[in-house]
């Protein structure tokens, strides 16, 4: 059996999975996180990656990102880093450095003079709307303009291609829904491809072009939906209740299998 | 009383901005009420510690010549004070004080790094370094003087051995645990090999590190005091040097005043260690280190 999904797009792909198969360990303790993932991201496309705990879902991003190699297949991201920024549930500031220099950092590592490199801060933190809190310490914001910053120092890395663990998942409601306006205009106005990962069906819905659902142990593609609902989309709308209904009958027939 | 605690902590992390101005605001107005809670515990300790001093000179336990008052002893200090043999003796002090620090941080550092760093140099030396810290410096004297003599080098050689263990004790254990997600963070952003060293776990790692020189420059002082007492260098004075003088000559204010001398520099320099470990930890966050 092989699981395959494919970017609608004929157009060269921003991330490429082909046959990627993680297995952790050796011999007998050897565990099999994923096995046989093909997917394709077109450019621009946000792609949600959804699946019940131990599915391979922070695996299969270490991977995209780079920070981990497949045991077996290909992984490859087009740009011309080929590289992707990640961004994970937590924050992951530096406690010692502000926020303006957290942002700064990614532009410092790749040799940005100094003089541009304000500017950019100063922009990025702008996107952000956090123009004002350049000078305070990460400890100084409340939680979700912590994950605000992170997602100003990954753009900072200016990869076109955006890889999110969790993002929102230690955050409110409220502050959640906020993030996800931003996230959406961000992403639109700077034509990112995302790939997105969250066991919170309902995000997925209000977020993604396409959902893909991975079973468990090992992660394999089960399911892969297209969401054409238009944009600006409400979380609370019937529309991604339907979609979030959909997905969940998926998800919960593949728990109960495994729980057999 | 429950629900009452709850509430509150509720309203703590939805308002973070509000938090902030609340901890400008009382910075500002309780300075001087803030320090002089500070200090007076302190004064009053010290007035308690002379009076029982005082109060078993005058029980006659022992002659005056053994153990003068605190009023003969505090008015030989101010004249000791005015003395040129102190402040020569201070030079010579601080001065290997000083060298047999750096001298130790380099050793510390550079062990500390490596045993982080490589797996076999962890194994073989990891327990050592443990070990040498349990080891009285002022064991360590017989053979230095074996080796260089009653000379200085013996002393610097004492000095670097007490304090290094503990300066690459704290390196290691601060390299140790640095939050794994800011290596990924660092990682990902572009900061690999000696970058990630500069910019991510150095900085991670600082926090213990200064800890780790704060306890060095403890057993450096100590080793100092140990090898200035044992190690007399005739053409030298030195501070240790003058309290083994005064010994020899029975002179119990000078002796107790010298003494003075060596506890208030070590609190002095022990405080300023302190002062930089504050700073780290405020301009951190103190409460949510991993987290942020």
């Amino acid at each position: 059996m092989t699981s395959t999904t494919t970017a609608p797009s004929s157009v060269t792909p921003a991330v490429t999975l082909d046959g990627v198969t993680k297995v952790y360990g050796r011999g007998e303790n050897a565990v099999l996180a994923l096995d046989g993932v093909s997917l394709d991201v077109a450019p621009g496309e946000f792609v949600c990656l959804v699946g019940a705990s131990g599915c391979g879902k922070s695996t299969l991003l270490n991977l995209v990102a780079g920070l981990d190699r497949p045991s077996g297949g290909q992984v490859q991201v087009t740009g011309p880093e080929k590289s992707a920024g990640l961004m994970f549930q937590e924050p992951a500031l530096f406690p010692w450095l502000t926020v303006a220099a957290n942002v700064e950092l990614p532009l410092r590592l790749r040799g940005v003079p100094r003089a541009e490199r304000k500017e950019r801060v100063a922009d990025l933190l702008r996107t952000v709307h956090l123009a004002e809190f350049g000078g305070k310490r990460p400890h100084e914001l409340s939680g979700g303009m912590r994950q605000r910053v992170a997602l100003a120092r990954t753009l900072a890395l200016d990869t076109p291609v955006l890889l999110m663990d969790e993002p929102f998942g230690a955050l409110d409601a409220m502050t959640r829904d906020i993030l996800h306006d931003e996230l959406e205009r961000i992403w639109s106005e700077r034509q990112l491809s995302v790939l997105f990962v969250t066991h919170n069906v309902r995000e997925a819905a209000r977020l993604a072009d396409r959902i893909i659902l991975l079973s468990s142990r090992p992660g394999r593609i089960i399911y892969s939906t297209r969401v054409d609902i238009p944009r600006p989309r409400r979380i609370d709308s019937a529309e991604i209740a339907a979609i979030a209904a959909e997905v969940t009958d998926r998800l919960r027939t593949e728990v109960g299998r495994h729980g057999q | 009383m429950a629900s009452d605690t709850l509430a509150r902590t509720g309203s703590g992390t939805l308002s973070g901005l509000d938090a902030l101005d609340l901890a400008t605001q009382e910075k500002g107005a309780s300075r001087l009420g803030r320090l002089w809670s500070a200090t007076w515990p302190k004064i009053a300790a010290l007035a308690l510690a002379l009076g029982i001093w005082q109060v078993v000179v005058w029980t006659g336990w022992k002659e005056p010549w053994a153990l003068p008052g605190p009023v003969t002893v505090l008015s030989d200090l101010g004249s000791y004070l005015l003395t040129s043999a102190l402040w020569d003796g201070l030079a010579t002090t601080a001065r290997r004080a000083a060298v047999g620090f750096v001298a130790a941080l380099v050793v510390g550092l550079l062990t500390g790094l490596a045993v982080a760093r490589v797996r076999v140099l962890r194994a073989a030396l990891g327990s050592m370094i443990t070990a040498l810290q349990t080891m009285p410096s002022i064991a360590w004297f017989p053979l230095a003087i074996l080796l260089f003599q009653l000379s200085e080098q013996a002393i610097f050689f004492v000095v670097v051995l007490g304090a290094a263990p503990s300066i690459a004790n704290g390196v290691i254990h601060g390299v140790d645990y640095v939050p794994p997600i800011l290596i990924r963070a660092g990682r990902n952003i572009g900061a690999r090999g000696l970058n990630l060293y500069r910019y991510v776990i150095a900085p991670a790692a600082l926090p213990a590190i200064v800890a780790g020189l704060k306890q060095g420059w403890a057993f450096a002082w100590r080793s100092l005091m140990a090898g200035e007492l044992l190690v007399v260098i005739a053409t030298k004075t030195s501070i240790g040097a003058q309290l083994t003088y005064a010994r020899e000559l029975s002179e119990a204010p000078r002796l107790i005043a010298i003494m003075i001398v060596i506890l208030v520099i070590g609190l002095l320099v022990d405080s300023a260690f302190g002062a930089a470990d504050k700073a780290i930890r405020r301009r951190w966050g103190v409460l949510d280190q991993a987290g942020s």
